[in-house]
């Protein structure tokens, strides 16, 4: 399941859920990011998606992850609008056979999502407003997968 | 008609989000050079390294041809999580 959400979320219950009803999962790995104060320079942190082609591009990669690390099933939950530090912004579950391949596929998901999935982000401190793009180390973690 | 789209950085830029051209261009390189004569320093943001084009929310090439009712979106580079 993929979904992008405007309200905040609580990881806990999400992975409750996704852990249910699975006799045949033997891992379920799960990340949950957060949105960081970076010491005070960030007041909220504003996400813009574009609908519809944004859960296109997430379904592909998702669809990519499933095959290549033989996934039961995944989930992510994605946050957009406006976020303040502490909350989380983004929650990925993977459930394979093994736990090498769930611990793999979460990496390999968000890896995806820091800088190929179409989002954008704006930080709002108190010296104003920047947009953040992907660092070369996003970059280097992504092409781990090549 | 073509739909045009701005994403990120780039509607900063431009000062809008979503606008509408009236006749369509033939082709998305023209609509570039459209937009480009109108703003010149969103001609030159369109054109900066890392930032693609969706034509009816496909990834698309420059010489793309635009139907008659189109959506072009801009995406500068892109960072999630």
């Amino acid at each position: 399941m993929i979904s992008l959400t405007d309200q905040g979320f609580d990881p806990g219950p999400l992975l409750s859920g996704f852990c249910r009803g699975r006799a045949e999962t033997g891992a379920v790995a799960s990340f949950t990011g957060l949105a960081r104060a970076e010491g005070g320079e960030t007041r909220i942190l504003e996400l813009e998606a574009y609908p519809g082609f944004t859960e296109t591009q997430i379904g592909a990669i998702a669809e990519t992850a499933k095959t290549r690390f033989e996934l039961h099933d995944l989930m992510i939950v994605h946050r957009i609008g406006q976020i303040a530090p502490g909350e989380p912004i983004v929650f990925v579950a993977t459930a394979a056979a093994h736990r090498r391949a769930a611990f793999e596929a979460c990496d390999y998901l968000m890896d995806y999502l820091k800088s190929r999935a179409p989002f954008w982000k704006k930080e709002h401190g108190p010296d104003g407003a920047r947009w953040i793009e992907p660092r070369a180390q996003d970059h280097e973690d992504i092409a781990r997968w090549a | 008609m073509t739909r045009v789209l701005l994403f990120g950085r780039l509607s900063d830029i431009a000062g809008w989000r979503e606008k509408t051209l009236e006749p369509a261009p033939a082709r998305l390189s023209d609509l570039r050079a459209l937009l480009a004569a109108d703003d010149a320093a969103l001609g030159e943001a369109l054109a900066a390294p890392g930032v693609q084009v969706a034509l009816d929310q496909v990834l698309a090439r420059d010489d793309a041809p635009l139907s008659a009712r189109s959506e072009v979106a801009f995406l500068p580079p892109m960072s999630g999580g």
